[in-house]
């Protein structure tokens, strides 16, 4: 009986060593998925273990932590808060117990919450002078003057809207607001009465509005005739045009080319063979409908996307793409052109394109954090400013500078006006819903420059809806006071 | 054997093992460790959670000292040659799981669903009636074969035991597997843990008695030797009733066990590969048969095959699943090469059974790969001081009889460590020494004493050979 011994023994050694094979898949090889799994419950208790980093404006935190009572089902020790919560949420987004956490709060967790790598050094030298783990700060770019400027603007307006600001020169992000919005520490804790029911009320189910939209980066609206702008780039880079005082080529009326419709302006305004910077005062459609479709869907799209058009951002919280369409005929080119058909962009999209005109052509890649510190205040990254293109060249960029600020000197958006300093600006009022039936959005972008020629802000605001009625609305009546204020914020913090 | 020890005054040549050292000091000095070991683990726990060495430790590790010790005693004086791993390694296994256990109590969420709290004392009780118990088996058994007596006795209790649960009003549901029996006042019992080691008995028992007619009458067909129609009748019934535990009882581990420890065991009294062939074709044949109508089943199979859309079916309410396994999975995974350190893990989330089945998982989870490995090589190390003692024992009935308590207790280790680890589909059965559980401690211990006392009949120095009563009748003349 001896042999079959020997091998039972083989036999019940190779089910051990099954195990330890197995073993060793499971804790070596797959060990660090299981163990960062956002499911597993342990990421969650190690984000709220220890006070989480704060997110910081103009060096005052924005966010905060307070300790909870543990008990057998809460194993959660610190939950977190936020200052004027509502106002901030598109910036730092959430981080809640319960439901987790999205925008900054989720994209820097490491760094926050202190397991971030780069923190090594710092937890190693905490652990063994038996300090506990701390998580290190994100210090945003945000500018909180401006931010309570766009905020203010939007609530007092009451209708859905964002407010994008960019510094031109840098790309950085200076106000960041969406209306209406949540407040985050409604939802923060993890108890199934309060916080459950905070964050049940907030989804689009519940509330139409959809508070919880970051509307400055994620939702896409047809610019309307802001992005005539971007037309009247694309016109001036490929030379249809060389100056913005040179007669267009602009009938009145103008039957879209294949077409037996005629594209029409809104009222009685001077466009025939118009220049580009009456054009644009006036905002004529049949103008910029026509280079449009003079220009064709190849050269408009390569302008467009130069701008940022059909990418998304990381900002690095991810912003939608903007869409300008690609096989379009001549007369969906010259929709497209005056903003409407396909064409759709995000608040942060227009406010690039403002920044790109004002920092004499070069777009600057936006971002809104300037650096991560580690809990004593040691710089752990810092982002530097970053091309991303050039749309068009400086002295261009020049010629389309002096066509936006007789918008706002002459022309439509003559409410941005601000006492010594030269703003320019446009206006849009895009209509949508099935055969334009809905309130048309009201948009305005513009940038403000400086004595000494440089521009500190460029802004561009969006109010979704209105019960106003629809002949009131207007770029240049509801957006453009918005616009006024944040960048007048923006000028006096820098005093 | 050695004879170099021989005493030349001896005439017993052939067998010189006087002097062949019984190892019981040896013994004595792994014991110390065993019980170290746990001890600092212990405290190790009380620092991780409390920041102070737990007030209990003094009589915890004077209560698993004076465990041991009697054990060991006990070893000395009745099997004073006993294979000297065995005692040290079950009691380490038993030490370290009454420190988990303990750890478990510790859980504040454990406390508050009533899955843990007063654990560990009452598995320091079960420990030390199961030591009680081991030292029965050594007093009483003075010699194993006296259990080839009870043969049939022993094919009756276990089918008694294994029948138990489903006796309506005594049978308890416990997490969907029927293998439990509820005694008033006293709490719950595992009858299938006893029936391993009584079924063994049996087998052993019968294969001895059977194993020529089994082996030499076959036919011989494409390499195999094929059974007579006849003979065929015990495994058959062997796998019948371990099909009717698998539909009845729902419990795929204690199926499979009892099924392969009867395959071991008749590989071995066989000699015949042809057995193994078959059993596998059958309990291949009658798992896949049983999983296509049994739901308990398939849903065990499907949270095997896909532990986390199981995981979010619990979390979404849907009644039946459970979020376990993908919880043990993340344990383990959470524990990595070198664990968090006993005390500072996460594994309560398993919640339930997180003190019995899924004990490994916190295993995994605070002592690491390094912890985990170390403890299945103990456990492969019982298993092969057992197959060890198999081979050194004189008798068949002995050698069947460790083979088979050995084996199953391999199959055992596997099949809730597979389970555990997500290899195979998890069952209902606990790690032997280390889940909390009356019964399953009991009867382990029982199954290491009855392999000392194998193992000591094996290394046991022959006696002077008996002098025949045939000579004595023709060599002594007595006056009447």
């Amino acid at each position: 009986m001896n042999k079959p011994l020997r091998r039972i023994a083989l036999f019940c050694g190779l089910l051990v060593l099954t195990l330890l094979l197995r073993d060793n898949w499971l804790q070596y090889v797959k060990a660090d998925g299981l163990k960062d799994d956002p499911k597993n419950r342990r990421v969650t208790i190690a984000r709220y273990s220890t006070p989480r980093g704060d997110i910081i404006v103009d060096g005052n935190p924005i966010t905060g932590s307070t300790e909870t009572s543990t008990s057998g089902l809460n194993d959660l020790k610190y939950k977190r808060t936020y200052k004027n919560g509502a106002m901030w949420a598109p910036v730092t987004g959430y981080a809640s117990q319960a439901f987790g956490a999205n925008q900054l709060e989720s994209i820097e967790d490491g760094i926050l919450s202190g397991t971030d790598d780069r923190l090594f050094f710092r937890n190693t030298l905490d652990m063994i002078t038996g300090k506990d783990k701390s998580g290190g700060d994100v210090v945003t770019t945000l500018n909180e003057a401006a931010q309570k400027a766009a905020w203010n603007g939007l609530t007092k307006q009451g209708g859905k809207g964002a407010v994008v600001a960019l510094d031109p020169s840098t790309g950085k992000i200076l106000a960041l607001a969406s209306y209406p919005s949540y407040d985050p520490s409604t939802f923060a804790g993890n108890s199934t009465t309060t916080d459950a029911k905070a964050w049940q009320k907030l989804q689009k189910k519940y509330d139409p509005n959809d508070p919880m939209l970051n509307r400055a980066l994620r939702e896409t609206y047809p610019p309307g005739s802001t992005f005539k702008v971007v037309t009247a780039a694309a016109a001036l880079e490929n030379n249809l045009y060389s100056s913005a005082d040179t007669a267009t080529d602009s009938p009145l009326p103008y039957i879209m080319k294949g077409t037996t419709t005629e594209l029409k302006n809104e009222g009685n305004i001077p466009c025939k063979n118009a220049t580009m910077r009456v054009a644009l005062q006036y905002s004529c459609n049949t103008v910029f409908g026509k280079i449009g479709s003079d220009l064709g869907n190849a050269k408009m799209l390569a302008e467009a996307k130069k701008f940022g058009f059909d990418s998304e951002q990381f900002t690095p919280v991810r912003s939608s793409a903007s869409v300008f369409s690609d096989n379009m005929n001549s007369s969906q080119t010259a929709l497209s052109s005056i903003g409407q058909f396909n064409t759709a962009a995000t608040p942060l999209q227009m406010a690039m394109v403002a920044s790109a005109v004002a920092n004499d052509g070069k777009l600057m890649k936006p971002y809104m954090v300037d650096k991560l510190q580690s809990s004593n205040v040691d710089t752990i990254a810092q982002t530097e400013p970053q091309e991303l293109s050039q749309p068009l060249s400086s002295k261009n960029a020049q010629i389309l500078q002096s066509m936006m600020e007789t918008v706002v000197k002459d022309g439509t958006g003559k409410k941005a006006q601000i006492d010594g300093v030269t703003v320019g600006g446009k206006t849009g009022t895009a209509q949508h819903g099935v055969a334009n039936s809905e309130n048309p959005y009201a948009w305005f972008l513009s940038y403000a420059k400086l004595a000494d020629g440089s521009s500190p802000v460029a802004v561009a605001v969006v109010i979704e809806d209105s019960s106003a009625n629809r002949d009131d609305i207007s770029g240049g009546g509801l957006a453009a006071p918005i616009a006024k204020s944040v960048m007048e914020a923006v000028i006096n913090s820098k005093k | 054997m050695s004879s170099s020890t021989n005493s030349p005054t001896h005439h017993t040549s052939t067998i010189g093992a006087i002097g062949a050292p019984s190892r019981r000091n040896t013994e004595l000095a792994l014991l110390l460790f065993a019980v170290v070991i746990p001890v600092f683990a212990y405290a190790n726990v009380g620092l991780a959670i409390d920041g102070k060495v737990p007030t209990g430790l003094l009589s915890y590790g004077l209560g698993l000292g004076l465990l041991a010790g009697v054990a060991h005693l006990g070893v000395r004086k009745f099997a004073p040659y006993a294979d000297p791993l065995l005692l040290p390694l079950a009691t380490l296994l038993n030490g370290l799981g009454l420190v988990v256990i303990w750890r478990l109590d510790q859980s504040k969420l454990l406390q508050s669903i009533g899955q843990a709290g007063n654990a560990a004392p009452r598995q320091l009780l079960y420990t030390a009636l199961g030591i009680a118990f081991f030292v029965v088996v050594l007093i009483f058994l003075k010699d194993h074969r006296v259990l080839q007596r009870y043969t049939y006795i022993s094919m009756f209790a276990a089918l008694v035991l294994l029948l138990l649960p489903l006796v309506p009003g005594l049978g308890a549901n416990i997490y969907g597997a029927k293998i439990w029996i509820k005694i008033p006042g006293l709490g719950s019992l595992q009858p299938g843990e006893f029936a391993k080691i009584v079924l063994a008995i049996f087998f052993a028992g019968y294969l001895m008695v059977k194993r020529d007619a089994l082996a030499l009458a076959s036919r011989r067909f494409m390499g195999l030797y094929l059974p007579r129609g006849r003979d065929l009748g015990p495994i058959l019934v062997v796998w019948f009733i371990s099909i009717l535990i698998l539909v009845f009882e729902t419990d795929l581990g204690t199926s499979l066990l009892f099924f392969g420890m009867f395959i071991i065991m008749l590989y071995v009294a066989t000699e015949r590969t042809s057995w193994i062939v078959f059993g596998l074709l059958m309990s291949a044949a009658g798992a896949v048969g049983v999983a296509t109508f049994e739901p308990h089943v398939q849903q065990r199979v499907q949270a095997w095959l896909d532990p986390m859309k199981e995981y979010k079916l619990s979390q979404q309410g849907v009644g039946g699943h459970s979020e376990q396994s993908m919880q043990a999975l993340w344990a383990f995974g959470s524990g990595g090469t070198l664990g968090t350190g006993l005390g500072q893990g996460h594994s309560d989330l398993i919640r339930f059974a997180a003190n019995s089945d899924f004990i490994l998982a916190t295993f995994g989870e605070e002592l690491g790969l390094a912890g985990i490995m170390a403890i299945l090589l103990i456990y492969g190390l019982i298993v092969e001081r057992g197959v060890r003692t198999a081979l050194a024992a004189r008798d068949p009935f002995g050698k069947l009889l460790a083979v088979g308590l050995s084996g199953a207790f391999a199959l055992q280790v596997f099949v809730v460590a597979g389970g555990v680890m997500g290899l195979i589909p998890l069952t209902g059965m606990t790690m032997p020494f280390m889940a909390y559980g009356g019964s399953s401690v009991l009867a382990n211990w029982a199954l290491i004493g009855i392999l000392i006392r194998i193992s000591d009949t094996a290394r046991r120095p022959a006696p002077a050979p008996a002098p025949s009563p045939d000579a004595e009748m023709t060599q002594v003349v007595r006056p009447s």
